[in-house]
């Protein structure tokens, strides 16, 4: 269906735009009529075409929702009915703008470019203003295209996208020309380096993984200035050497036009690699050393190409020594300045947004304005403006993140992608559409073809001699398969080709031969190696080559096994660099931080680090506590979680049901002789799609392991506030099963008995401080509760004691005693949340008696919450899980659990059935409350499972209740 | 590399270490330095704490359980021996090294069998040499999301143990245990690259 709704939207768009500019020709002349009859006849005109007035912006606009279009396309493919009314929208409307489209065309180009060089020098201001029409021109056919290639994963999975997006740009650019006969729409070295490169290098320097950065950076130092040189050189110098054989022919280019050459086609692209990279999986160094070489080794390309481009000037024979001496100096300052002034751009920006606590709604503007700046200030004083980016991204990121309010830092982080992830669209894009010119094309097939050659052996010669000699030193080997990868993925992009167009043609005569080798190059490496790498990098890891399903054994001991790595490597110590990383880390906590970071964020930095590093019972308490109070855990109010939770309502109920199924005919089989062949199957297609299910939920809710998510950088996706929720899931697991076995192995009862009670007052003190509605506290509870819980915490053994059975029953002891007890109800949705699934031990959970709330239903309770989702599978008895028993051990528990008997029915009911209507009270759910619960049900205490072991007699019969009428709940829906 | 076997040297028993674990000097010297910076309060052993402390191991689902098997059988310390002996299962394989290996010799502890018999031991909590159903549950508790309800931890948990279960007892036993895994990569996946 998607697939064959695919190309729909695609030829739509086309013919629309196809016929919208074979219209432009005839537009164009009835534009200028009307345009000529205004000034001479008409008086006052109520409404006037003012086509002049927008047309820039207008045309930026319209190019950034083409891109943006495109980019919807790609990738969603599902709906097709709804892509093509998507496509064709943009492109009816591109129609009808077809008269502001066809003047504008041709002037374009020269008009705009021109208009951006002249803004570029001036102030920031002007900048400001002209960069997002500058960007956005591009911009719209940029999205529209890109939308068209998120068409299918399946043609993505494949061909990566910016090969696809320069196909599309050739044929766009193919329509123009045959529309236009000129070639309209280049992508020139203004644009590009003013307003499309700026926003990538900064995203990618905004969200580099800093630690892995500077972990490597001795290598990637080397790659990126060794290895540049290498490849400058070499290629150079060989051409220059075929060259001199004859065999391209009769050339107008010396020495240092070769040099010249090689030195803009020897850098690595960061936008083709990453573009690329991202979608092959290669593991994280590798990653970083392919990508930060790419970054790093534009400032040692735009300096070798200043030199060679002034030694070209001043003309082959007048080049002294001293001009080379002067050459590398300048290297050295161009690059270290740039650097420079990142680094200071970056301090400024941490520093102002220090100070925007009251200003809140401008912060994301700073982030970008000064990074901008950095990038013009070291364009301006000739350093290397794309270095001076990336550093005033990677210092400040830090301080900016903590300084920064949550929602500005998302605005931030969604602007930072859409710039950056527009910005590369509309590259890929206009390579493809510039290479439609022919006047640009000087075709000599001896020169092309080595090129290629060279750079792809020099490049692959370079990676294999320079990693043999970091290999000596690396912790981390480089191994072969990395190498390979490595030389292979030395793709070409668009700094080669903004440099190659900004030749002089009167001091390089060549320069068209350049320009097309340059464009082949590129489209080479881009298409073909972007196409090959992915199945190369499959078939290196040969292992990889047989496909099947994973069994589910395989599944969730893989993923266990990644995650015994990810601890190990953690254990075994990071990669080398302590020393340093150390030292650093002090200066900064104790003066870089000092100045740069708010005094909260700080502050709240401090406190985590704390329970981090200096695992002690009362910070981790106070955290975990706090964490609560706030409501900040992520899982515990983010709506996202909201949503999974309805979502799972459905589906572990067919997985439930069926299981039963299932074993009922697996039992009946074995029993009954029936038509075994039937039974066979209906079994088989039953399992079929327990297991789908089964493998949908493991693939779906598995923690990932750290090196799948953290560390990466991608550019067209956002998780790691994903990231954050998990960690912050487990981070509070472990404390919580810490803090259990610290209180239960290392202090004695006495010290336990305090650190619960600090605890218990804490929690009160907070509770008392924060906004409860209506509730007395529980004055006499802690004692109480606390009783219980030590008690718990006697009876679980030790192997246990860790475990959530423990955790839980303490929880549910507590929450029985509460429940018959103390008058208070929940504070509302915040702190109830926040209750459950960490400190269900020492929390009470205080759920109003059914009693009570005939008479008061809380405030925020809905009057009827009926279509909701089916409640979670709701929480069973709360009950010991050692065969110990409960309550005959404990004099002081016995009384609240068995008092707690009807009243935990009528509790559990309450959970059971907010839609069912139960109890009076069961309405007086509120919504908080039954997502409460659904989180609640993860550390359901696994008493339902083995009831056997529980003595029972010491409790009421209503205990046996609540399972089954449970199981009743959850399977007719 | 002067300094480095003198380093080496102040590591008590390094020749052994090294000929049990198969580490090399350089690794066996950083984690020795490793240990070091662990070691808090210069013991000279590490406890529970000591690792706990590590900021990474609490975000990682099995995170304590791993630090639980570096201290077997209730011990409350351990010492650099071993300390290296449960780094040394994930020491990549050398295939050379198998290749000249001496038949006779006790397999060395990186290992497939040692690979897996250490994960074993870490979903085997109370040592009966089997997985049962309710281990597999807890591993599995730990590694999933909150958002999965307990029915479908218990399913999953079932079915696992039921597809590698081939005797029928409801528990994986570890000869299961390999069998349910023979197809994977262990050698691969269970290696770090910088514990040579």
């Amino acid at each position: 269906m998607s697939r064959r709704g695919a190309p729909g939207p695609y030829l739509g768009l086309l013919l629309a735009l196809l016929v919208a500019l074979g219209e432009l020709p005839q537009v164009r002349c009835s534009e200028q009529e009307p345009g000529g009859a205004h000034g001479s006849n008409q008086g006052f005109q109520v409404v006037t075409f003012k086509w002049d007035h927008v047309q820039d912006p207008f045309i930026i606009a319209l190019w950034i929702l083409v891109a943006s279009l495109a980019k919807i396309a790609e990738n969603c493919s599902p709906p097709p009915a709804l892509q093509c009314h998507g496509a064709r929208g943009p492109s009816r409307a591109s129609h009808t703008l077809d008269p502001a489209w066809s003047v504008t065309t041709s002037e374009r180009t020269h008009g705009g470019l021109v208009q951006g060089q002249a803004a570029i020098p001036s102030a920031s201001a002007s900048t400001a203003g002209t960069w997002p029409a500058a960007i956005s021109f591009p911009g719209v056919a940029v999205r529209v295209t890109q939308a068209g290639f998120h068409l299918s994963h399946k043609v993505t999975n494949v061909v990566p996208e910016s090969a696809l997006l320069i196909v599309l740009g050739l044929v766009l650019g193919g329509i123009v020309w045959a529309a236009n006969h000129t070639a309209s729409f280049t992508l020139t070295p203004t644009v590009f380096f003013f307003y499309l490169l700026p926003p990538i290098v900064l995203d990618a320097g905004y969200f580099m993984p800093n630690r892995l950065f500077f972990g490597n950076l001795g290598t990637i130092l080397l790659y990126a200035v060794i290895g540049t040189v290498w490849n400058a050189a070499t290629t150079g110098l060989s051409l220059y050497g075929v060259f001199l054989s004859g065999l391209m022919g009769d050339l107008d280019i010396g020495l240092l036009d070769f040099l010249l050459f090689g030195s803009l086609i020897a850098a690595v692209d960061p936008v083709a690699v990453l573009a690329v990279f991202e979608e092959v999986h290669v593991n994280e160094v590798l990653f970083i050393i392919v990508f930060g070489e790419s970054l790093l080794n534009d400032a040692v390309t735009v300096v070798l190409y200043n030199v060679f481009e002034s030694f070209v000037t001043l003309g082959g024979d007048k080049v002294t020594g001293v001009d080379c001496v002067k050459g590398i100096v300048s290297f050295f300052v161009v690059s270290l300045g740039g650097t420079l002034v990142g680094v200071m751009f970056a301090f400024l920006l941490s520093l102002v947004t220090r100070f925007t606590k009251h200003v809140r709604i401008i912060e994301p503007g700073f982030v970008f304005v000064i990074s901008y700046l950095s990038y013009l200030t070291s364009e301006m004083l000739s350093l290397s403006a794309i270095l001076a980016i990336t550093f005033c991204g990677i210092c400040c990121q830090k301080y900016v993140k903590a300084n920064i309010s949550e929602q500005s830092s998302t605005t931030v982080r969604y602007t930072m992608k859409m710039l950056a992830s527009g910005a590369e669209t509309i590259i890929f894009m206009f390579l493809g559409i510039s290479a439609v010119n022919p006047c640009i094309w000087r075709w000599n097939t001896a020169f092309v073809l080595l090129t290629l050659v060279f750079i792809s052996v020099y490049r692959a010669i370079g990676v294999v001699l320079q990693t043999w000699v970091l290999n000596r030193y690396r912790m981390v080997q480089l191994e072969a398969i990395d190498q390979v990868v490595m030389s292979y993925g030395g793709l070409r992009g668009a700094v080669a080709f903004a440099l190659v167009v900004l030749l002089d043609e009167k001091k390089v005569k060549e320069k068209n031969l350049f320009v097309s080798t340059t464009i082949i190059v590129i489209y080479f490496t881009v298409i073909f190696q972007g196409l090959t790498i992915k199945p190369l990098v499959q078939w290196l890891k040969v292992k990889r080559s047989e496909h099947r399903d994973p069994k589910l054994n395989e599944k969730l001991h893989g993923r266990a096994f990644d995650h015994i790595l990810s601890a190990i490597e953690d254990i075994s110590g990071q990669i080398g660099h302590n020393y340093l990383r150390d030292k650093w880390s002090n200066f900064d906590r104790k003066f870089l931080s000092k100045i740069l970071m708010r005094r909260s964020a700080q502050k709240s930095r401090d406190r985590i680090l704390n329970v981090f590093h200096e695992l002690n019972l009362k910070d981790a308490i106070s955290y975990v506590a706090e964490g609560e109070r706030r409501g900040s855990l992520a899982f515990i109010r983010s709506p996202s979680t909201d949503n999974v939770v309805n979502v799972d309502f459905n589906t572990p109920r067919p997985s439930t049901v069926e299981a039963s199924v299932s074993y009922l005919l697996r039992e009946s089989a074995s029993a009954v002789c029936l038509d075994m062949q039937s039974l066979e199957q209906r079994r088989r297609s039953i399992r079929d799609s327990e297991d789908m299910v089964t493998h949908h939920t493991l693939q779906q809710y598995l923690y990932k392991p750290r090196q799948e998510y953290k560390h990466l950088y991608s550019r067209h996706e956002l998780t790691p506030e994903d990231d954050e929720k998990q960690d912050k899931e487990i981070f509070h697991r472990t404390m919580r099963k810490r803090l259990e076995s610290f209180k239960s192995a290392k202090l004695g009862f006495n010290q336990n008995k305090k650190a619960a009670k600090l605890y218990k007052r804490e929690r009160a003190q907070k509770r008392r401080n924060s906004s409860i509605p209506n509730g007395k506290l529980p004055m006499d509870s802690p004692s109480h509760n606390f009783t219980i819980q030590e008690k718990d915490l006697e009876l679980s053994d030790p192997e246990e004691a860790p475990d959530y059975g423990a955790e839980e029953m303490s929880g549910g002891i507590e929450f029985l005693a509460n429940v018959t007890r103390n008058e208070t109800t929940d504070s509302p949705s915040g702190d109830t949340g926040s209750d459950v699934p960490l400190t269900g031990r020492s929390s009470p959970r205080e759920v109003p008696p059914a009693a009570e709330k005939h008479s008061r239903v809380p405030p925020h309770a809905p009057p009827t919450p009926a279509p909701v989702p089916p409640p979670p599978p709701p929480i069973a008895p709360p009950a010991p899980p050692t065969t110990q028993s409960p309550a005959s051990d404990r004099e002081p528990g016995a009384g609240p659990a068995s008092e707690a008997g009807p009243a935990s029915e009528a509790g559990l009911a309450l959970e059971a059935g907010p839609e069912r209507r139960r109890l009076p009270g069961a309405h007086a759910r509120s919504a908080a409350a039954r997502r409460v619960h659904s989180r609640r049900s993860f550390q359901r205490p696994r008493a339902r499972r083995r009831p056997a072991l529980l003595k029972l007699s010491s409790l009421p019969p209503s205990y046996h209740a609540p399972p089954h009428t449970l199981e009743q709940e959850e399977t007719p829906l | 590399m002067g300094s480095h076997s003198s380093a080496v040297a102040r590591i008590p028993d390094a020749d052994d270490i090294r000929r049990e674990t198969g580490f090399s000097q350089a690794s066996l010297l950083r984690l020795y330095h490793r240990f070091r910076s662990l070691d808090r309060n210069k013991k000279g052993y590490l406890s529970r704490a000591d690792l706990q402390q590590i900021g990474a191991l609490a975000v990682n689902p099995l995170g304590d359980r791993i630090i639980d098997s570096f201290f077997p059988d209730g011990s409350l310390q351990v010492d650099f021996p071993g300390f290296v002996r449960v780094l040394a299962h994930f020491r990549p394989i050398n295939e050379e090294d198998t290749r000249t290996r001496d038949p006779k010799e006790p397999e060395p502890l990186n290992s497939r069998m040692n690979k897996l018999r250490f994960a074993f031991q870490l979903y085997d909590q109370d040592r009966d040499g089997k997985i049962s159903q309710q281990e597999m549950l807890q591993v599995l508790r730990l590694m999933v999301g909150v958002q999965v309800t307990e029915e479908q931890l218990e399913s999953i948990a079932d079915r696992t143990v039921q597809e590698a279960d081939e005797d029928g007892d409801g528990a994986v036993s570890f000869l299961e245990f390999t069998k349910s895994l023979e197809k994977m990569n262990i050698e691969q996946k269970m290696s770090i690259r910088i514990l040579k």
